[in-house]
């Protein structure tokens, strides 16, 4: 179990004159699988990333906590897990090179039995040392799970985590899902039903444009 | 600086070795526009202080041609999202910076070797003080260039923008240097070029100091 937690304080964003979310609300201080639902354009990847620290929002803040004790902005990267469509790893590296850069420039021992662990759940372990321009979108997307969960994160955010995975994959991650949901917090921005049903808390953005 | 930095120095470098992003193109400006100078003086015997500042403007332009692709190449591939994922901005901007720097001090120093060999006027008389300056406005290059790149990155129109947006912030560097490398030719001591140099180390450290304030902000969208 986590001691992870992330509150969201009267957090708006607007793009211009454009509002995304107004008045944001929500506390999960628990361990398990929480999550972000909207129609498109609806915000949901906006607020992913303002939560990974990525994007700052127009009012409001994020507050992550560890063991009680808030996580600097600097630091956040060491403790999020990410994985999107639109995340690009290097191409022009296999994903055992990519995986041992990460380590690398996060400053963390490179943990090469976990990462063997995540290739043999992943199936990619009889590829880890092809470049991963040699890759399908499918086989990427599952890379970049194992980019993800590499460093053990406290909060492994999702955004349409099933997108361009075939059957196998969409179980591989689901079964994932919920194995994470037990010792820390997974969040998912989604509009499908099935990456939705194990949640326990969902955020609506619909609720929010006001 | 640290280890992270170093660590993501190393991925750029192993990442230019893989794909020749900056490479070529630098190797290729650096031919040309030498080529060029080299035919348009023909026969002509020019004077040492018009060798010091073609030498300048060679290395002005390629610079502008080279070193954006810091930032620009993990844009266009869309890959800022990861190392925006894996490293602090102060490790991203120290690591592109240490890529940065070495790659002007390798471009320059083959731009004064070749200029050394083809043009008899380019004789420098102050070794030292050539030195320093080199030194000192390399070091100025690459810490403009790179929080430029960083700022450019994000726009639409990245080529025009990286030289128009340069040109102000390198003119006191490029001045300066100008001048200190007239100095070298003229065999100028060390001592009365002492205000020339106080400038452009002044200028490395404003720009320096200046560029890892501004990064946070520049690198979060």
């Amino acid at each position: 179990m986590t001691n992870y937690s992330i509150e969201a304080v009267e957090l708006n964003k607007s793009f211009g004159r454009r509002l995304i979310f107004n008045d944001l609300q929500f506390k999960f201080d628990k361990s398990g699988i929480y999550g972000i639902s909207g129609p498109n354009g609806s915000g949901k990847s906006t607020l992913v990333k303002i939560i990974a620290g990525i994007i700052g929002a127009s009012k409001g803040k994020i507050i992550h906590k560890l063991d009680n004790k808030e996580i600097a902005e600097e630091n956040l990267h060491n403790h999020i897990g990410f994985v999107s469509p639109y995340l690009v790893l290097y191409e022009e590296f296999s994903t055992y090179e990519n995986m041992k850069l990460f380590a690398e420039i996060r400053g963390t021992k490179f943990n090469g039995d976990r990462v063997d662990y995540l290739l043999e759940k992943f199936l990619l372990y009889k590829r880890k040392d092809d470049l991963l321009k040699t890759y399908s979108s499918g086989m990427k997307q599952r890379v970049k799970f194992i980019f993800a969960l590499m460093h053990s994160p406290e909060l492994l955010i999702l955004d349409e985590p099933t997108s361009n995975l075939d059957d196998e994959g969409k179980n591989s991650v689901y079964e994932l899902i919920k194995e994470e949901g037990q010792k820390n917090i997974v969040l998912i921005a989604s509009n499908e039903k099935n990456d939705l049903e194990n949640c326990s808390d969902i955020v609506y953005l619909e609720k929010y444009k006001n | 600086m640290n280890s992270k930095s170093y660590s993501l120095f190393l991925k750029d470098f192993k990442s230019e070795l893989r794909t020749r992003y900056a490479i070529n193109a630098l190797a290729m400006f650096i031919i040309v526009a030498i080529s060029v100078i080299l035919f348009s003086v023909g026969n002509e015997k020019i004077s040492p202080s018009l060798t010091g500042g073609l030498f300048w403007v060679v290395i002005f332009f390629t610079a502008m041609s080279g070193l954006s692709r810091a930032f620009v190449s993990e844009e266009e591939r869309g890959t800022s999202l990861t190392l925006q994922l894996i490293a602090a901005p102060s490790t991203v901007y120290a690591g592109k910076l240490i890529f940065n720097i070495i790659l002007v001090f390798v471009m320059n120093t083959i731009i004064a070797i070749l200029y050394s060999a083809i043009f008899e006027a380019f004789i420098i008389k102050n070794f030292w003080l050539f030195l320093a300056s080199f030194v000192l406005g390399n070091i100025g290059l690459a810490v403009s260039s790179t929080i430029i790149a960083a700022i450019i990155s994000k726009a639409g129109a990245k080529g025009t923008l990286y030289p128009v947006l340069s040109f102000p912030i390198l003119l006191p560097l490029i001045l300066t240097s100008v001048q200190l490398t007239l100095f070298a030719l003229d065999g100028i001591s060390f001592e009365r070029a002492k205000f020339e140099l106080a400038i452009v180390v002044s200028y490395d450290v404003i720009m320096l100091t200046a560029s890892f304030m501004l990064f946070d902000f520049i690198w979060k969208e």
